[in-house]
């Protein structure tokens, strides 16, 4: 249930982002929703695409480090409290969140969150039981 | 094997004996043949019948890099040209070239020298040499070049550059021994990588690397990515070329000295006084049998000491222990003394930090500060930034505990530090004193 997330490391200087987003676009993927940690010295770009393979090769090619990350995507009620919800029930079933953002498209009304955990499984199934609604991988990818 | 059984296990008195024939003999002709020894010899009071015994050695005066660019470029030859029949030079990346000639009989020898450490390493006649040092005014491409032919081994003269296509030869004539820097052995195997050439399916199963200096863990990591046994041999131009010294695959403990041609001294580099037994110093070479260009006391500005104790080889040679910086490398960092190669040694002792790493120096206002950049290889990165923070931490800790210097470490990207097809460029020192 879980969906495939692909990290890249980038040194903190500029242009270095422009070149990712040049590099999946020269090869037509489509980036669905992204997330960038950084620190003075470099950056970890973490983005959803359409099509993981091709955004991994072509990436790697293009001469970056890259790896796939296990991640999963949540709806989420868009109403106040919605996300509260989510995060209160992980917190008492003592499911750590390494971390979190938002994906750009809604389902029907509700929002999506994109959610990593240090037990990716564990979580989904805990998810699941609880009555969230977790989005399969294909379903993401092209939503 | 060992390729010439006579004069590599000489006992120690009978190898003496000809080294103080050799020096008597070469510093009569260095002072009747090149003026700037008859100079230094004058300037120090000295005759060359005072050398009596291989002890004199340290009465005589030492030559420096310097001295060959003041010399430049036939200064130091000690025949009329007519004599020379090779010429190489050094790059002069750091000042003026040092040229340096080579009579028909020191070709010879050369040859000798080196099918004798191609013979150490492991390679015999049979073998293919993928001879990857460049062939030109450097002297690795050729010093190899000869020394396989000499000991019968089929040589690929590829020389240097150009590695996918070095990659494409392996594969296709299936050679089993490589020659080349320790720094583009990793090269190569990168771009085997790259191409889906899997070394282990490859014919190796020696390397002799040299020409930079390297580490024990670089060793094993050309090893296992490689899949060939490799040991590390040395030389220089001023003194012959390569060479001068090699490790024997048996042990790989220390290079042998082929003292029947070189006689080597350790001194302590700040004072020029001769180092004690086993210490630690700066390397100093005196050439016995060199026609065309001899050299007397040559500081090499290489560290190192040297272990007379005997080898499971069986060779009775001295062995000098892996270089372990120069002289003139060593960055003084608020008072510490540093050497690239402590710093890789640290680098490779963690398993996921790639082979690849660039030290730079800069002044900020009266403090020096050293940055460690390191590659994030795929071994390397993981997607949480705390997990590169506390490799950035563990490095820097394991650095200040080896040495005993803070310093920065900042990941980078791969490919970010340049790839040298022949010697790496590790450190870069911005300061301006």
């Amino acid at each position: 249930m879980h969906a495939e997330q692909i990290s890249v490391f980038l040194e903190n200087k500029a242009g270095r982002l422009a070149e990712v987003t040049k590099v999946l676009s020269d090869a037509g993927v489509n980036i669905r929703a992204l997330s960038l940690a950084d620190t003075s010295d470099f950056g970890i770009l973490r983005i959803i695409v359409d099509d993981n393979k091709k955004a991994e090769s072509t990436l790697k090619d293009a001469g970056f480090t890259v790896r796939k990350t296990r991640v999963v995507a949540v709806e989420v009620a868009d109403r106040p409290g919605g996300l509260h919800e989510i995060l209160a029930f992980l917190q008492d079933a003592r499911i750590n969140v390494e971390y979190m953002y938002a994906f750009v498209r809604q389902k029907k009304d509700n929002a999506v969150m994109i959610f990593r955990f240090d037990n990716t499984d564990q979580a989904v199934r805990a998810l699941t039981e609880k009555g969230f609604s977790v989005i399969k991988g294909e379903t993401l990818y092209t939503m | 094997m060992i390729y010439n059984m006579e004069f590599e296990t000489l006992p120690r008195e009978a190898l003496e004996a000809i080294q103080l024939r050799r020096l008597r003999a070469n510093v009569e002709r260095v002072y009747a043949t090149v003026p700037f020894y008859r100079r230094k010899f004058d300037e120090a009071g000295l005759k060359p019948g005072d050398v009596k015994s291989l002890k004199d050695l340290s009465r005589l005066p030492f030559t420096t890099k310097q001295d060959l660019r003041d010399n430049y470029p036939f200064g130091m030859f000690a025949v009329p040209m007519d004599n020379v029949v090779r010429i190489h030079a050094s790059s002069g990346t750091t000042g003026q070239p040092t040229v340096v000639g080579y009579t028909a009989r020191d070709v010879a020898t050369w040859a000798e020298l080196m099918a004798r450490s191609l013979s150490a390493g492991g390679a015999s006649r049979g073998d293919i040499i993928h001879n990857a040092y460049g062939y030109g005014l450097f002297t690795g491409g050729l010093g190899v070049h000869y020394g396989a032919e000499k000991l019968g081994a089929s040589v690929i003269p590829i020389s240097g550059g150009n590695t996918r296509r070095q990659v494409l030869i392996m594969r296709d004539f299936g050679p089993t021994v490589l020659t080349c820097t320790p720094s583009y052995a990793l090269h190569l195997a990168e771009a085997a990588q790259e191409m889906g050439v899997d070394f282990s399916a490859l014919k190796f199963r020696s390397g002799i690397f040299g020409a930079e200096p390297w580490s024990e863990s670089m060793r094993l990591e050309i090893e296992k990515k490689l899949h060939l046994s490799a040991v590390d041999i040395y030389g220089l131009s001023e003194v012959i070329g390569p060479g001068v010294a090699i490790e024997c695959f048996e042990a790989k403990k220390g290079l042998h000295i082929f003292e029947d041609h070189f006689l080597p001294e350790i001194i302590r580099p700040d004072t020029g006084e001769p180092a004690g037994p086993g210490e630690t110093g700066e390397l100093v070479f005196t050439s016995l049998t060199k026609e065309a260009f001899p050299i007397i006391r040559y500081r090499t500005r290489d560290i190192t000491s040297l272990n007379y104790g005997p080898c499971v080889c069986g060779r009775t040679l001295a062995r000098m222990t892996r270089v372990s910086g120069r002289t003139d490398d060593m960055l003084i960092i608020r008072g510490v003394n540093v050497f690239p190669s402590q710093i890789e040694s640290v680098l490779m002792e963690i398993a996921e930090v790639e082979p690849h790493y660039q030290l730079v120096v800069e002044r900020e206002g009266t403090l020096d500060n050293l940055t460690v950049m390191v590659e994030v290889g795929e071994k390397t990165f993981s997607d949480e930034v705390k997990d590169l923070m506390s490799l950035e931490k563990r490095i820097g800790k394991n650095i200040k505990e080896t040495l005993g210097v803070s310093v920065r470490v900042k990941l980078v990207e791969p490919k970010t530090i340049a790839r040298s097809e022949g010697k790496a460029q590790r450190v870069i020192d911005k300061r301006k004193i």
